[in-house]
């Protein structure tokens, strides 16, 4: 960020259209990411990958994939921990009736179940927009709690309703310890955002972006419109279902179907609305916000000496939630990635002002 | 009309610099036949009827509420109109969806501009070459060998529509930025992008000073006499339509009232009654 | 196609879902006339919250998503200042706090996001719904409360000449259809009959428009917010009344959403219609579709009304996205 782009020009389109073109940002990121593989696992302690560094890495995923629809594409889903639950459900019943598939082409298969749900519960979007469509993906939501706590087979005919897998194998390595289950993730992850940063750039990422911004303009230049919309809902419930199972798998370890209800939901759309609608780095951002705050909320106020009952604790965090809802449409309704990108442009100015 | 029957050179990928034949005009490419569209009680179309000959500029002009940009919706397939049809080439069609009429080379900007807002002048344009762009969505997301080649394929053709435009300089800037005439070029640019046979303008000059209206009707004429684009536009400055239009076709109230060369329609008393007045 | 006619045909499935128990002999008239009755009432409550709704959306185009928030809000106020104080003197409380609400709603909320898209409305409303929540049961507290109307617990028989055994109504319920009567046409009246009715119709069509004649628009939120206020503490001590003042309220009234659907968002007695519907078709489903489904699919237990209104809205908006009394929109280009 402090460096300038200086006689950095670019002869080939091809070299104009990389994902980073200033060869510092690419050394900055190469970095970022060994230090993430590297030295992090000696740094940071089990707690912390336990209750904030997998989650993290786990509901970016899901955020992506709900910045995708609601960001990129500009159709509104408030029930998008369903798609979550699909994957999740499909995984387990995956793993259970088909033992010997590798958990990745396990993950693949749940992410493409979601994706199927998916694109079925996105076919009102096709005559519906903005609220109404809010409203019809609660009945995703709400029919898809229903449906895992009531059809047996899905949860194996468990007699409590919940779900326990077994640890994760993969090739031989059973994925354990904290440690172990963060380098796995790590690399889903960074699987996800490379993928979702070039569908965002190539000519499905810009007819989803024209269905957002102007869609009857969009319908004249050729864009269908079915295929701009199903096709963001399913990918973006692929992103879910593969977050859904990674959730219950290697987070959870064993789940119950309010894993995934209406709260989930919400909390993947203050993610989303908070970090940046559209764009990548704002879901990791917002990921990153809506899991530190509750940990903050119950670590300051004893910092401070004003200790909270758990009960005015979660009272106050609604409180918090709500208002800094509000206080970032107002302020700055392109969310943390924004601010980022100010930031950004002014520390490229500095010291000068403008 | 009796019109001198000339095979129209096929536009390509790559536009080159076709020199018009003798006798520009080709046969009827485009005609609409007794369309009315209503909108509840409002009639916005009576029965109006006319020709577009390929190669040429026609103007659709009027007072304002007259139905000028309903029709161009109408053969875009925006509105579907309650009677009549569009006949393109050889194939008539009582509904025209956006989606076809975009595959069967008909392009147009608009009145409100209509950018997407979100996104840069250069991705605007590309939007505008969608339809040509195949490459399937794992190939995308993978971002291997075909699906580069073919985003820097189609790449290069925007920028040549870039540079007949002269918007170079603006490529990467959120198209929220600009300043008016050039938004206007940014649409016409995404509508040139999928290398329309038939362009509709909605009022490209709307706006614009002296300079910008020269800018701009150079644009239109290059288009149609390098690369044979039959033009419709709808204008509301006489001098303008008047220079540049082959035939002139008046609404008036969802009406037709004239019809003909730019001559005839400024002798034409119902014309001049209900919109051009006379030089006092 | 004509456009009526997929909604005719939903119509015509709703209807036959419905005499299905009588015509099949599931059940006994009686019965069915128990739950038909059940899930009117149940209908009433729901279009209680949903005027709410459609007031907001009607004066300013926000579709309050924290309209169940207020209703529990409301309920708590209600509750809990009725512990110090007759139940009539704590209302009346309650009414000056929703007002207070309004204002601060106005003035925090909706001035700063007057340019905004609706999505980042329904977003901001989203925000309140949370921040009420919390805000609400650190005030007030988070058990469960009653509120005493004075009405008597035991249900009265009615229509025992008609079917035999007759048919149980709750006096409660009744009360709450009287209540939502006098609410609509008090609403009705202030609509049609009084300036600021006619101011918010003003507004509700064009907020611009309304400006340029000398419309103070942030007043009129205040009033609109407020009235809609009124309507959550009607609703709120309907609800309470009824089930006890306790957070899942805030859920239920979610369930309003499907009501708006069905009613359209601008509609004071697509509010009350919509709201039979869903009450009606939820009751019907869970008490005559879930024993068949559980058995034919060997469910964990019933359920089925957590889903059935969302489904039905579906329904609805692929057939009639405007909703019964709405109007089409149409998009110029």
């Amino acid at each position: 960020m402090f460096f300038r782009e200086n006689g950095q020009f670019k002869s080939t389109y091809r070299a104009d259209m990389q994902l980073l073109p200033i060869v510092q940002d690419r050394y900055f990121m190469v970095a970022l990411v060994v230090l993430a593989f590297v030295a992090l696992p000696f740094v940071a302690t089990d707690y912390l990958f336990l209750s904030i560094i997998n989650p993290f890495l786990i509901l970016t995923l899901a955020a992506i994939g709900l910045n995708l629809l609601v960001g990129y594409c500009g159709q509104i889903s408030i029930g998008h921990a369903a798609f979550m639950a699909w994957g999740a459900y499909a995984a387990y019943n995956l793993v259970q009736r088909v033992p010997m598939l590798n958990f990745l082409v396990v993950l693949v298969l749940a992410g493409l179940i979601a994706a199927l749900v998916g694109m079925f519960f996105g076919i009102p979007s096709l005559r519906i927009k903005g609220l109404y469509l809010a409203v019809a993906t609660l009945a995703a939501q709400f029919f898809t709690d229903w449906i895992f706590a009531r059809v047996k087979w899905f949860t194996n005919y468990a007699h409590s309703g919940s779900v326990s897998p077994a640890p994760v194998d993969l090739f031989g390595w059973t994925i354990g310890t904290p440690r172990e289950k963060y380098v796995f993730l790590l690399g889903i992850l960074i699987v996800g955002t490379l993928i979702a940063k070039n569908l965002t750039r190539g000519h499905l990422g810009r007819a989803w972006m024209a269905t957002r911004d102007m869609d009857v303009a969009a319908e004249v230049i050729g864009i269908r419109p079915v295929y701009a919309k199903l096709t963001a809902f399913g990918v973006s419930s692929f992103y879910c279902g593969v977050a859904g199972a990674l959730w219950g798998f290697l987070h959870l370890g064993s789940w119950e179907p309010l894993a995934f209800d209406l709260n989930l939901s919400f909390s993947l759309l203050f993610m989303i609305i908070i970090g940046g609608m559209g764009s990548i780095l704002g879901s990791y951002l917002g990921a990153a916000f809506i899991v530190a705050l509750p940990i903050a909320l119950n670590q300051i106020p004893e910092k401070m000496g004003v200790p909270l009952s758990t009960a005015m604790a979660s009272n106050v965090e609604f409180m918090i939630f709500g208002s800094l809802i509000v206080l970032f449409l107002v302020l700055e309704p392109h969310g943390l990635a924004r601010l980022w990108a100010i930031g950004k442009e002014k520390l490229r100015l500095w010291p000068f002002p403008h | 009309m009796a019109s001198i029957p000339v095979q129209a050179e096929p536009v390509t990928a790559a536009p080159r610099a076709t020199a018009p034949a003798p006798g520009r005009l080709g046969t009827v490419i485009l005609s609409v036949e007794h369309i009315s569209l209503f909108f509840g009680g409002v009639k916005a179309l009576s029965d109006v009827s006319f020709d577009v000959r390929e190669h040429e500029v026609l103007a659709i002009i009027g007072p304002n509420g007259a139905g000028k940009s309903s029709m161009l919706n109408v053969i875009n397939g925006v509105y579907q109109p309650q009677q009549g049809r569009i006949r393109f080439r050889d194939e008539a069609f009582a509904v025209m969806h956006p989606h076809r009429a975009a595959t069967m080379g008909i392009a147009r900007t608009f009145q409100s501009l209509a950018l997407f807002k979100g996104m840069t002048v250069l991705d605007n344009i590309m939007t505008g070459r969608n339809l040509k762009m195949h490459a399937g969505i794992l190939a995308q997301a993978l971002r291997i060998g075909p699906a580069e080649r073919e985003e820097i394929r189609h790449r290069e053709a925007v920028e040549r529509i870039i540079d007949f435009l002269e918007i170079q300089a603006y490529r990467k800037t959120p198209v929220g930025r600009l300043a008016y005439g050039l938004q206007k070029r940014v649409d016409l640019g995404r509508a040139l992008a999928s290398e329309p046979t038939v362009l509709l303008l909605d009022e490209p000059m709307a706006g614009m000073n002296v300079e910008e209206k020269q800018d701009m009707c150079r644009f239109v004429l290059d288009l149609n006499e390098q690369y044979g684009t039959t033009i419709v536009l709808i204008e509301h400055d006489m001098g303008v339509v008047m220079d540049i239009s082959d035939r002139i076709v008046v609404l008036d109230y969802g009406r037709k009232i004239g019809d003909g060369s730019p001559d005839e329609v400024r002798r034409n008393q119902a014309v001049i009654d209900a919109y051009l007045g006379t030089a006092h | 196609m004509p456009r009526y006619l997929p909604v005719v045909a939903l119509g015509v499935l709703l209807a036959a879902g419905l005499i299905a128990p009588l015509a099949t002999g599931a059940a006994v008239p009686g019965f069915w006339v128990e739950v038909l009755l059940g899930g009117l009432m149940a209908g009433v409550l729901y279009s209680l919250v949903a005027l709410g709704f459609v007031l907001i959306f009607k004066a300013s185009g926000v579709f309050n998503f924290a309209q169940g928030a207020m209703v529990l809000f409301a309920a708590l106020a209600v509750a809990r200042l009725a512990e110090k104080m007759p139940v009539w003197v704590a209302m009346i409380a309650a009414v000056a706090i929703m007002v207070a609400l309004a204002f601060v709603v106005e003035r925090l909320v909706l001035r700063p996001l007057v340019n905004q898209e609706a999505v980042a409305l329904l977003m901001a409303t989203l925000g309140i719904t949370f921040f009420l929540n919390g805000f609400g049961q650190a005030v007030w507290g988070s058990d469960i409360y009653e509120i005493n109307l004075g009405i008597p617990r035991e249900p009265v028989m009615v229509l025992d000449k008609l079917f035999e055994g007759g048919v149980l109504v709750n006096r409660d319920d009744i009360a709450a259809a009287i209540a939502a009567v006098l609410l609509v046409g008090a609403l009705g009246v202030f609509f049609r009959r009084t300036a600021t009715g006619r101011a918010l119709r003003a507004v509700a069509d064009d907020h611009q428009a309304a400006q340029s004649i000398g419309i103070p628009l942030n007043r009129i939120w205040v009033i609109v917010w407020s009235v809609a206020g009124i309507v959550a503490i009607v609703g709120g001590v309907v609800w309470g009344g009824k089930l006890g003042v306790q957070f899942s309220i805030s859920q239920v009234a979610l369930k309003a959403l499907p009501v708006v659907i069905l009613g359209g968002f601008e509609s004071v007695p697509g509010a009350i219609v919509g709201g039979l519907i869903i009450g009606v078709g939820e009751k019907m489903a869970e008490v005559f579709l879930a024993p068949p489904l559980i058995k034919e699919f060997d469910l964990a237990g019933g359920g089925v009304e957590n889903w059935f209104a969302y489904v039905l809205a579906l329904l609805f908006l692929l057939v009639r996205p405007e909703g019964l009394f709405g109007e089409r929109r149409i998009d110029r280009v």
